[in-house]
């Protein structure tokens, strides 16, 4: 049966019903409601919450639950996020699988509260240091941010690193009708092999960790953790591809951004102008091959890049499209949040 | 189909909570919706406000440029959005608190004392159910048992309110233009 709930809420039942066991945050606004969800529900499902003393600790603890074998999970909002970029340099360099919400604000700095999508560079390009990235998911509605998390905690045992969902004030706050999946039995996951459970001594002992000082050791690791990133790509990619088939001008944005943009595709269709919408989901691994396809397709003329932010995805867009079409883009800032007829006004503006 | 709603008051006057009945009787109906409120430092002392988007098709953008209708619980709440209302849209002005007169000859507009009528009701803060009912009476959007039977489900956990909500919503539904 539907339920009409709030996305911060939806993604805490979510990340419960995929499992996890394990939460450490800190408050902030706007992604309040995930924490504030989980110190109830976690300790029903006999799990544990830790409101920590910092971001630095919480993202730490989830470190420590992740090396442990258990779902671990944070959440916070950019300058959180921000704070949190040692340890997720740490869990990437230990092969860590976790799970990471980031319910962007408007920056830089403390910024503002409002919806914005300018952590883009900090999240797909990797906020802390070292060659690493992790799965980047952008959900659009309440539903598929249910959906994204709830599978984040098996992709992130999978590929053994963190996934980051990358959402906004907007799908936090939001209420939307969500259909919530069946709970995961997490006794029955397959054991973690690599834990530090206790399980092994002497010879045999476990161990996380993340330095190496031999560069021979530790560029054999950064080959395989980009096998992995590789073998992602070729499973994880996802794309939606909305009215691109006939498009002359293609929007493209994620997020709930995405649906203004889609909006804003139905507005000219009205008006006779073809338009289609490129929407990535995984914004890494950034779907490259629907840009080229489309921007090659001899029907698209043009992109438009549509972002809350001054210009982040267009450069991956830009990449991808290789000099095909030009790329324009538009975008609103500080926490303001275009409409569907701003975009259309921009898109008339070159007709 | 898709109907477009704006409705803001100061914070605690319930214009969130009217967005939230249209929500939910909404996706009893098996429609698509969408309840986006404005959040922040301006909920507090200041006007508080959701857009609420309902449709026989899944919602695209739930920001709303043009709403088809505003629920205006206070005057700043109607100064703000009153020229956004898509012509031939409907207002809903709450005439406890805004003297003002709509000025625009393109609108439908109620002017609603919900306070004066939440009191015949026996509860002056049951005003914002009040003016749910007129706009479901006047909107047409949703079937009135429907609205009326969320009430139930809301106050749930708070049975004795039921009645007198319930009573809200009827003499709110019994308004004309």
């Amino acid at each position: 049966m539907k339920k009409l709930m709030k996305g911060n809420e939806a993604i805490a039942e979510a990340a419960i019903r995929g499992g996890c066991r394990f939460f450490a945050g800190y408050p902030i606004t706007p992604q309040n409601e995930i924490p504030e969800y989980l110190s109830w529900r976690l300790n029903e499902v006999g799990g544990a919450f830790v409101q920590a003393e910092s971001e630095v600790a919480a993202i730490n603890m989830v470190y420590g639950a992740a090396g442990a074998g258990a779902r671990a999970m944070t959440s916070s909002s950019s300058p959180g996020i921000s704070l949190k970029q040692e340890g997720i340099s740490y869990i990437c360099g230990a092969e860590l699988p976790c799970v990471i919400v980031n319910i962007v604000r408007a920056g830089p700095g403390l910024g503002g509260i409002q919806p914005a999508q300018s952590d883009y560079f900090q999240t797909v390009k990797g906020g802390g240091h070292g060659d690493y990235h992790m799965l980047v998911l952008a959900p659009a509605t309440v539903q598929e941010a249910v959906d994204l998390v709830y599978s984040a905690f098996d992709k992130a045992d999978k590929y053994r690193l963190p996934v980051m969902i990358l959402g906004d004030g907007m799908i936090g706050q939001m209420m939307e009708a969500v259909e919530l999946p069946e709970m995961v039995d997490v006794n029955a996951l397959a054991k973690k092999e690599w834990a530090t459970d206790g399980t092994g001594v002497g010879e045999n002992r476990r161990i996380v960790n993340s330095l190496y000082i031999q560069p021979d050791v530790l560029e054999e690791i950064n080959h395989k953790l980009f096998a992995v990133y590789a073998e992602m790509k070729k499973n994880e990619t996802a794309v939606e591809e909305y009215m691109c088939e006939d498009a002359e001008i293609v929007l493209t944005g994620y997020g709930t951004v995405a649906r203004i943009a889609k909006s804003a595709v139905h507005m000219l269709r009205a008006k006779g102008i073809k338009a289609g919408l490129i929407r990535p989901i995984t914004l890494y691994p950034f779907p490259d091959e629907a840009y080229a396809r489309i921007a090659g397709n001899g029907i698209c003329r043009e992109m438009l890049c549509v972002e809350l932010s001054m210009g982040q995805m267009i450069e991956d867009v830009k990449l991808s499209v290789n000099g095909k079409v030009p790329v324009e883009f538009y975008g609103r800032v500080g926490g303001n949040v275009m409409t569907a007829e701003d975009i259309v006004k921009k898109v008339m503006e070159g007709r | 189909m898709e109907e477009k709603i704006i409705a803001a008051g100061f914070g605690g006057q319930g214009a969130l909570s009217i967005g939230q009945f249209i929500a939910y009787s909404a996706l009893e109906e098996n429609l698509e919706v969408t309840w986006l409120p404005s959040y922040g430092p301006e909920m507090r002392g200041g006007t508080a406000n959701c857009s609420v988007v309902v449709s026989d098709k899944p919602v695209a953008s739930p920001i709303i440029a043009t709403p088809d209708c505003l629920i205006a619980m206070n005057k700043p709440s109607l100064a703000k959005f009153v020229n956004d209302v898509k012509p031939g849209g409907l207002i809903i002005v709450n005439s406890s608190l805004i003297e003002d007169k709509v000025e625009r000859e393109d609108v439908r507009v109620a002017y609603v004392d919900a306070n004066a009528i939440a009191l015949k009701a026996g509860n002056v803060r049951t005003a914002n159910i009040v003016i749910l009912g007129a706009y479901i009476k006047l909107s047409g959007l949703l079937p009135h048992d429907t609205v009326y039977n969320t009430i139930d489900k809301i106050f749930a956990k708070k049975p004795k309110v039921i009645p007198v909500n319930k009573q809200a919503f009827e003499l709110g539904y019994a308004i004309e233009i």
